[in-house]
């Protein structure tokens, strides 16, 4: 099995860490071999950014994306770059306010308002990135919940690890709701 | 233990495996984190670390403390390494070990921050004024971010010069899963032709110069000895190549196509490898870990080279000097070659 995965957006929505976890569940909890890059501009916050993640059972050669079976998409921007990334029969998934043009494409696309759903039911928009992790697997399985929630207890500073297990539930279920 | 590390990370460690205890410089992308976790690791082994005014003053630090005894390291990017020049030639003529690593980005001057190159391999061979020798590995994996720095420390110290890391941008910033051991044992030989050391400070009386100088370290406006300690400083180096160079082939002993590659690019060069042989194309790959001095002998043969390079084609233009008939691949977008890139050129030179 081979996963490639793009997770994309402005920088400061949290996407780097979000591709980090990913890779550290696959790598630490599941055995399995990834390589995490990254793409920004110099911008501390704003601007393009992208973090890549490839999980697979052989180790890899070529450290980025080349035929994505799974883009994430926080922004128009980000989608109108990296939607045509998506291979036949991937998977696009969308923040549905942000990405108001949507591209077609020969795959699935999910559309969830994973920046409304931080603010309006956790209360704090920084969980984003964590609320797109729990919709990421809910929708796909590639990694077990459990595997990602460790992660992100690893990733992420102490004392949060109640507010990120909600944000992660509430993407998860949102994600069971449209699967 | 499996970790998830980050290439810059893994030089840490490999540093601090070899020993290193002194850390100064200044944060630049895409060499940051390197600081970042000396600034953590450091202080937690009775090490030092210290944040300098610029580039100049943190590679004289630098050269303090290996002077005095530390093993001692520093990490930039480009515009810091430029900064650097000076005093790298210093520690060469005056014959302090220290590792200097570069993760390179785009150039030159500011260029850009946040993307990859390999645009300062002649700034690593060439940077400093004067004839001379230097060393210099190109790491490919996260993996070898922590053996080549602290090989890197072990050729600065067995040669008694300076030695570059040069990286870039997507090996510093790629994280993979890596197995690294917390301490290496590695006995450091004594060289022909490398003086023995005394730290400074230590007891002994001596003078440390940039001029050149006769064996008992002060000046000297002796022609013949002027030549002697220039050539021993070159000979020094050259003579014991065998044991510092550092080369991985990959399916090269059927290859009639072979792709030569440092840094990330290697990475590009092997899937395209992979992809040539699934198309019936005997082709290898190799993977030029010490890029100075440069391992000619590696392309000393009948098959057909190509060499990706995310520059003008600065190493295949070098190879020239030696073969005429190089396939020189380059980019400068600040984007990786991608393997079909390599993969269309290999059919091509193989029909």
């Amino acid at each position: 099995m081979k996963y490639e995965i793009i997770l994309s957006g402005k920088g400061g929505q949290g996407l780097i860490l979000a591709g980090i976890i990913l890779a550290e569940a696959a790598a630490i909890y599941e055995g399995l071999h990834v390589v995490q890059t990254q793409s920004y501009g110099p911008e501390a916050r704003g601007g393009a950014s992208k973090s890549e993640v490839i999980i697979s059972d052989e180790p890899i050669d070529f450290p980025k994306v080349t035929s994505a079976d799974i883009v994430v998409a926080l922004s128009q921007e980000a989608c109108d770059i990296y939607a045509k990334m998506v291979k036949r029969g991937g998977i696009l998934i969308l923040d549905e306010d942000e990405v108001q043009k949507v591209p077609e494409i020969e795959g699935r696309i999910y559309r969830i308002p994973f920046i409304r759903m931080a603010v309006e039911e956790i209360g704090k928009a920084i969980v984003t990135n964590i609320v797109t992790l729990g919709s990421l697997i809910g929708l796909t399985e590639i990694l077990s919940p459990e595997s990602v929630i460790k992660a992100i207890e690893n990733r992420t500073p102490k004392g949060t690890e109640e507010i990120n297990r909600k944000a992660f539930e509430l993407g998860f279920k949102a994600a069971k709701g449209l699967a | 233990m499996v970790e998830l590390l980050q290439g810059n990370e893994a030089c840490v460690k490999g540093a601090l495996a070899a020993g290193c205890r002194f850390y100064a410089g200044y944060p630049i992308t895409p060499s940051s984190e390197i600081a970042e976790m000396m600034a953590v690791e450091l202080p937690k082994r009775g090490g030092v670390f210290i944040q300098m005014e610029d580039e100049i003053g943190s590679i004289a630090a630098v050269i303090g403390a290996s002077l005095a005894g530390a093993r001692a390291m520093t990490a930039t990017s480009g515009p810091g390494i430029s900064l650097m020049a000076e005093n790298i030639g210093f520690a060469i003529m005056a014959e302090i070990p220290c590792v200097i690593v570069d993760v390179q980005r785009v150039g030159p001057s500011t260029g850009h921050a946040t993307k990859p190159s390999q645009g300062d391999v002649m700034m690593a061979r060439w940077g400093t004024h004067g004839d001379h020798r230097v060393v210099v590995l190109s790491p490919s994996s996260v993996s070898d971010m922590f053996w080549l720095t602290f090989k890197a420390f072990r050729f600065a110290e067995m040669l008694r010069t300076p030695v570059i890391l040069l990286s870039d941008e997507i090996i510093g910033h790629m994280r993979t899963d890596v197995e690294l051991p917390d301490e290496v044992e590695e006995e450091i030989p004594e060289l022909e032709d490398v003086p023995s050391f005394h730290p400074f400070g230590g007891g002994k009386r001596y003078h440390v110069t940039g001029l050149v100088h006769d064996e008992t370290g002060f000046p000297t406006n002796d022609g013949e000895i002027i030549e002697k300690q220039l050539k021993r400083l070159i000979r020094k180096i050259e003579r014991h190549r065998d044991k510092i160079t550092i080369v991985e082939r990959l399916n090269v002993e059927d290859a009639d196509v072979v792709i030569l590659a440092y840094g990330c690019v290697v990475r590009s060069a092997i899937r395209a490898m992979y992809l040539a042989r699934e198309e019936g194309i005997k082709c290898g790959v190799v993977d030029v870990k010490t890029l100075w001095p440069f391992p000619y002998e590696v392309v000393e043969s009948e098959f057909k080279l190509i060499v990706p390079e995310m520059n003008s084609g600065l190493i295949a233009d070098d190879l020239r000097k030696v073969r005429n008939d190089v396939i020189s691949i380059t980019k400068m977008n600040g984007e990786i070659i991608y393997p079909h890139e390599i993969l269309e050129i290999i059919r091509r030179v193989s029909n």
